[in-house]
């Protein structure tokens, strides 16, 4: 089976011309477009049944809660979580970081303990880390790179001593490197460590299952993965979230509160204070319904497949004047290709091929320790979806070379 | 609609593939200040020694777009031999160019200078940036850097 070939035409963003020309959108790693499916979710929410869940008797409201108690269903079922109440929606992949520093960290980390993390960490699976590491005095360690772009896991014995959390990204947004979750993970519980892990380019792309990963924590982010932005997921397994103390409070997370104190609600609830992103979630769970529809086996391998006549058509036509960071066989990546191209500055480059409607990403991507363990300040980088096709890498290929005339020194 | 020639004048390209005034200053004497655009990851050091009130000589260093490099390099010609005051003046004229006038700009921002209106010459090439807001930035981060480092010296 393959991907439908028509596919472009469910999302309407990609019907658009940019400058003249038919848009070509390469930057999914940041954000994906979104099929009519999921805006008209969203739409028919705020048409039909708008109202506040989990609070009034009246039928809008009842319904209004039933369509986002299935959206958490239709995600427990999309990662292979156990149960719905271990899915916990936030804002984004960034918040549920923050959520599992503040929450288990804040009660669990002190002066003595290690949280292990890796070189090709995003932002927001470090930053958290570091600023709880300056209250608590806990050290933040760095599982190194190979200079093919895989975690060098050589010495994760030595580096798991005296490790607590394990939080590494199932794959890289800027080498797209798949790192062998199950195998980290094992070795962390061995030690006694818990293993989160940064699901955020992992989830949209690849058949998702927790308990197969070995996660005890997984954080992902909606507007990856067609849904909307203002929505993410922190799933956990409830034993791990049911010793969490709450994050933020409020509203819907307590079961009472009295003067001289609050009682916690369950789980999910706990964790979520406040009238949550209601359209959101049910446009999210339209998210999931069209990428399970799609098959997520189909959507690997249609990237697969992608990511390797990318790879073929950049070096064929470029050889050494291209280098494309990380992992050179499409089995061992996702489509997230950070590219080099002679010594044109990646702002530049993108620059370039705006003018040709082509949407590429140029910066740091959120990965400093990154960058400066690959000695560039910046890549562009080009990723690819369900609704990239040949001719979509075929327009980045022929027009990399214009910019090459305008810039290379 | 805005074309990448009006972007990319052959001047700019100029200062971009022949950059002036590269390298670094010993620090001290020489005073030393950095800046960083988050949003590209650009980076630029500065390095200038002073003269009593005068810019005597001033280095580039540091990696970037070719916008953030030819803004630095025309700079850095610039502001050789001009007085800290002129400095100012220059800088917020070449941020008006920018679009960013005083009134939009933060409190930190330059205290007057001495109200000098300079020939912009090369950096009147810079003009074209205007059109493409996300690259004012860049265009900018080494005239920031550099408004840093002197207010660094007043404190
Ligand atoms: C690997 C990874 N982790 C975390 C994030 C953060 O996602 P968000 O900005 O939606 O919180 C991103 C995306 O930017 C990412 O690529």
């Amino acid at each position: 089976m393959s991907l439908p070939s028509d596919l472009k035409s469910n999302f309407p963003l990609l019907s658009q011309t940019i400058n003249g020309h038919q848009i070509v959108y390469l930057d999914s790693a940041a954000s994906s477009q979104k099929p009519d499916v999921v805006i008209e979710a969203m739409n028919n929410y705020y048409r039909t049944i708008n109202a506040n869940v989990h609070r009034g008797a009246y039928q809008i409201a009842a319904e209004a809660t039933e369509a986002m108690e299935q959206a958490r269903a239709k995600l427990a079922t999309f990662i292979g979580a156990p149960s719905a109440n271990e899915i916990v929606f936030t804002k984004n992949a960034t918040e549920s970081f923050n959520l599992i520093a503040r929450s288990w960290g804040g009660q669990n980390l002190g002066p003595n303990d290690v949280v292990l993390i890796s070189d090709m960490e995003h932002h927001a699976n470090i930053v958290p880390w570091q600023i709880l590491s300056a209250e608590k005095g806990f050290e933040l360690r760095w599982i190194p790179l190979t200079p093919d772009g895989h975690l060098d896991l050589s010495q994760l014995d030595r580096l798991l001593n005296g490790v607590k959390m394990v939080s590494i990204t199932a794959m890289s947004n800027v080498l797209g490197t798949l790192n062998p979750i199950r195998e980290i993970a094992d070795k962390a519980h061995s030690v006694g460590a818990l293993m989160a892990v940064d699901g955020s380019q992992y989830v949209p792309h690849l058949p998702t299952n927790v308990v197969e990963l070995g996660a005890d924590l997984l954080c992902f982010t909606g507007h990856k993965m067609c849904g909307p932005t203002g929505i993410g997921v922190l799933w956990g397994r409830a034993e791990v979230l049911d010793a969490m103390p709450p994050f933020l409070g409020g509203g819907e997370m307590i079961l009472d509160v009295r003067r001289d104190g609050f009682t916690p609600n369950e789980l999910p609830h706990k964790f979520e204070a406040g009238t949550p992103p209601i359209a959101e979630i049910i446009g999210l769970g339209a998210a999931v319904d069209f990428l399970s529809s799609l098959g997520m086996s189909d959507v690997r391998q249609h990237e697969i497949d992608l990511t390797d006549y990318a790879l073929r058509a950049l070096t064929d036509r470029y050889g050494e004047e291209i280098t494309i960071h990380g992992p050179s066989n499409a089995s061992e990546r996702g489509g997230v290709l950070s590219i080099q191209y002679r010594d044109v500055h990646p702002h530049d480059l993108s620059q370039v091929l705006d003018q040709r409607g082509i949407c590429v990403r140029a910066g740091h991507h959120c990965a400093k320790p990154l960058m400066r363990e690959l000695g560039v300040g910046a890549t562009a980088r080009a990723s690819l979806y369900v609704y990239n096709d040949k001719s979509d890498v075929d327009a980045l290929t022929e027009s990399l070379a214009p910019a090459g005339e305008l810039f290379a020194l | 609609m805005a074309g990448l020639e009006d972007l990319y004048k052959e001047i700019i390209i100029d200062h971009y593939r022949n950059p002036r005034n590269r390298g670094e200053l010993d620090s001290p004497p020489a005073h030393k200040t950095e800046g960083f655009n988050p949003l590209c990851g650009d980076e630029v050091l500065l390095t200038f020694a002073l003269k009593g009130e005068i810019i005597e000589e001033l280095l580039i260093s540091g990696q970037g777009c070719s916008i953030s490099q030819a803004s630095a390099s025309m700079m850095s010609a610039a502001v050789q031999g001009k007085s800290i005051g002129e400095v100012r003046d220059l800088t917020r004229q070449f941020k008006a160019m920018m679009s960013i006038h005083e009134e939009s700009i933060g409190a930190d921002d330059p205290p007057p200078g001495d109200g000098h209106a300079f020939e912009l010459g090369d950096l009147e090439a810079l003009k074209g940036v205007v059109k493409f807001p996300v690259r004012i930035k860049c265009a900018t981060l080494s005239w920031n850097t550099l408004l840093t480092g002197l207010d660094e010296l007043e404190v």
